[in-house]
């Protein structure tokens, strides 16, 4: 491809005007996907182009998300890190308090809804610690859907509790074990289950990548996160917050928050990825701070890969970060200079994962505690007569035994 | 007329059928693929797809992802692999070979680049797996421009409106993924086949190959006779596997393999 930039593809369009209609936005996204999964996806554009204006679809997501998600979820003026922080008032969005605990489930419900007004009986998903694995199977089990769950086999070593959850809830979790046996093998492999059911199946992505039209589906299921945050905002605090932080992993609940705000050009948009031991030790988690523009998943992103173009493994202490991609949208963003990304390491993220523990009560995901770090760094520069909204996209019960391990302490 | 086209026609011109075989470069070692690549010559093999190894080969069932680790075992990289290609155009310099792969490699040197280093390692055709021709605008002229022809696919459920994009793209021929899912899955459905040919003849005149499900001299038959020739590829591919530590074996297990197909489809 050429070097040519989405700043290219039209800086004087509205934001909201992305992707265009063969899924792009400026260089990035698309469908780069095999011809054997061309036809899955023209259906499933299709589909969801007709039930985005069905009404008894949408009132129907609505219904769901009020009485089983538990929506709205609350804009909470964090008073005391605002203090420990010493500058911008800090608000937190509170996607933690959702049934599941994360905001993974917004985009869950989504899609377990069109799965149903497809009549497809079987959902797939993957996971890589489980989170969207348990959202999946969650929803599965709310609409009386079969479920399968493609987890590596590293992974599933690593989070034996949610894999315990997920067969509570009914789901059948499936080992992968070809490549690096971690979240990429794992989308590769529903990938290929669903060419081979799609008559029966829907394949339930967890973050905004993979082939258009996941990117923008996902963002505007997860979009319900920004146009809540906006609305409390007006009404709790009047006006628009001056920055809103996100972690980024594939980037989901970044895009959500983010969305409604694109066109609200003072307010700036941050995404934090995962430094894991430091971008400059190569082992992290950050493809928009350090990767080079490539092709995995279905889409056109930045992306970590090595020298030859092999995609390379990733680290974080946060196993919902550890992606070697990011949604396009997002690479998009980067590239017309409308979001701006960020990296925290692991050490940073632990210690902001204490700290909103300690002077809040609240116990974020440690992917969460990516953005409370550098919320905080950032507030810290900015002062008090402006605000920052952090998205708290996850609680971190999933994480205790992670830190008590850091801690020397083992918890069974 | 490029070698992968001219090849193609003087086999429909003596009224044979193709046989096409796909490996994966540095499947098992990087020492055995030029020879295995002679030794599929000297069986009977029209056509060689050399697979270029990739870390998330999407498409493929697990016998070819373990070939795929396998030569990522070895770090077999793109330009590696062309230096096979351009080792074995010292002694072979008719035989067509199309590069399989997916793009990130490809991505990663650049078009242009890449066209430049295939055209000079004697590589006649591309297949590259995801990229559909909806997304291959720019490489096209690229690749023409170097004397490369660009396959693309055709699978079970592509519509016609999709056959005519697709067949409109491609160069050489057309390559028709005869399962639904990945390389390796399950058995061939000769009757579907036969079908979905009839339909795809009426959309384009290039010839078309099947693949995928192709195990042996019956197969490949039952898909030669419907189609313009069959291409081989997780039966091989299960030989390196089997044959990994023993290169002799590997090579003549080969060569009697390719033997009983290329005598069932003539
Ligand atoms: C709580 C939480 N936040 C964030 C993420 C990262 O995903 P995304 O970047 O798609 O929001 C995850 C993924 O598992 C998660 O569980």
């Amino acid at each position: 491809m050429t070097n040519n930039s989405g700043a290219e593809a039209g800086i004087n369009e509205s934001l909201f005007a992305y992707p265009d209609e063969r899924g792009h936005f400026g260089v990035f996204g698309g469908k780069f996907v095999s011809e054997t999964l061309m036809a899955a996806l023209q259906n499933l554009e299709a589909e969801y182009n007709r039930l985005r204006k069905d009404d008894a679809f949408q009132e129907e997501l609505k219904r769901d998300l009020s009485e089983y998600v538990g929506r709205a979820s609350p804009l909470y003026y964090a008073e005391r890190l605002t203090q420990e922080a010493g500058g911008a008032r800090i608000f937190l969005k509170r996607e933690d308090l959702n049934h599941t605990g994360a905001h993974k489930i917004n985009n869950c419900i989504g899609q377990a809804l069109l799965a149903k007004y497809m009549g497809k009986p079987r959902v797939i998903a993957e996971t890589g610690a489980g989170q969207h694995g348990v959202a999946s199977a969650t929803v599965a089990a709310r609409f009386g859907l079969e479920c399968q769950v493609y987890m590596g086999s590293e992974d599933i070593k690593r989070q034996s509790l949610n894999v315990y959850r997920m067969k509570l809830l009914g789901a059948q979790v499936v080992p992968v074990t070809s490549g690096s046996k971690t979240l990429k093998d794992a989308l590769n492999e529903a990938m290929r289950d669903w060419v081979t059911n799609v008559d029966n199946t829907h394949y339930i992505i967890g973050t905004v990548a993979g082939p258009h039209p996941y990117p923008m589906l996902v963002r505007d299921f997860q979009s319900v996160i920004g146009e809540e945050t906006k609305r409390q905002f007006e009404a709790q605090h009047g006006g628009l917050p001056d920055a809103i932080v996100a972690c980024v992993g594939g980037g989901s609940n970044a895009m959500g928050i983010f969305y409604p705000f694109l066109e609200d050009r003072s307010v700036r948009l941050i995404g934090v990825e995962a430094a894991g031991l430091g971008l400059e030790t190569g082992r992290h988690a950050a493809p928009l701070s350090e990767g080079s523009i490539g092709v995995l998943h279905g889409n056109r992103t930045y992306l970590m890969s090595d020298e030859d173009g092999q995609i390379i493994e990733t680290h974080s202490v946060s196993a919902g970060l550890d992606y070697p991609g990011v949604g396009p949208e997002h690479s998009f963003l980067k590239d017309v200079d409308r979001a701006e990304y960020v990296a925290i390491d692991d050490n940073e993220a632990l210690e902001a994962f204490r700290l909103l523990n300690r002077v809040e009560g609240i116990l974020p995901a440690l992917e969460s505690s990516h953005a409370v770090a550098y919320g905080v760094k950032l507030a810290g520069q900015m002062s008090a007569d402006q605000s920052i909204v952090i998205n708290l996209s996850g609680r971190g019960d999933k994480d205790i035994p992670t830190v008590a391990r850091i801690d020397g302490i083992s918890i069974e | 007329m490029v070698q992968l086209s001219k090849t193609l026609s003087d086999l429909a011109s003596d009224n044979k059928k193709a046989l096409v075989a796909y490996i994966v470069a540095g499947d098992p070692t990087p020492g055995t693929t030029v020879p295995l690549m002679h030794t599929l010559v000297d069986a009977g093999v029209d056509v060689i797809e050399l697979g270029m190894p990739f870390s998330d080969p999407e498409a493929e069932g697990p016998v070819i992802q373990l070939a795929h680790e396998r030569a990522l075992a070895h770090h077999v990289s793109l330009r590696d692999s062309l230096a096979m290609a351009s080792e074995f155009r010292q002694t072979n310099q008719t035989t067509p070979i199309v590069l399989m792969g997916y793009l990130n490699p490809i991505e990663f040197i650049g078009y242009e680049q890449f066209a430049k280093e295939a055209e000079a390692a004697g590589i006649n055709g591309t297949i590259i797996v995801n990229l559909p021709p909806e997304e291959s605008g720019e490489m096209d002229p690229i690749l023409e421009a170097h004397g490369i022809e660009p396959v693309y696919l055709l699978a079970p459920t592509t519509t016609d409106e999709r056959a005519e994009i697709v067949c409109r793209a491609s160069r050489g021929f057309v390559y028709y993924v005869s399962l639904k899912g990945t390389t390796g899955a399950s058995t061939l459905d000769i009757d579907d086949v036969a079908e979905k040919m009839s339909r795809f003849r009426k959309i384009s005149t290039l010839p078309i190959m099947v693949g995928f499900g192709v195990k042996d001299g019956a197969s490949a038959r039952a898909v030669a006779d419907v189609a313009d020739g069959a291409v081989v590829g997780s039966a091989i591919v299960k030989l390196m596997e089997q044959y990994r530590d023993d290169p002799d074996m590997l090579q003549s297990s080969v060569k009697q393999f390719v033997r009983e197909l290329r005598a069932a489809i003539d």
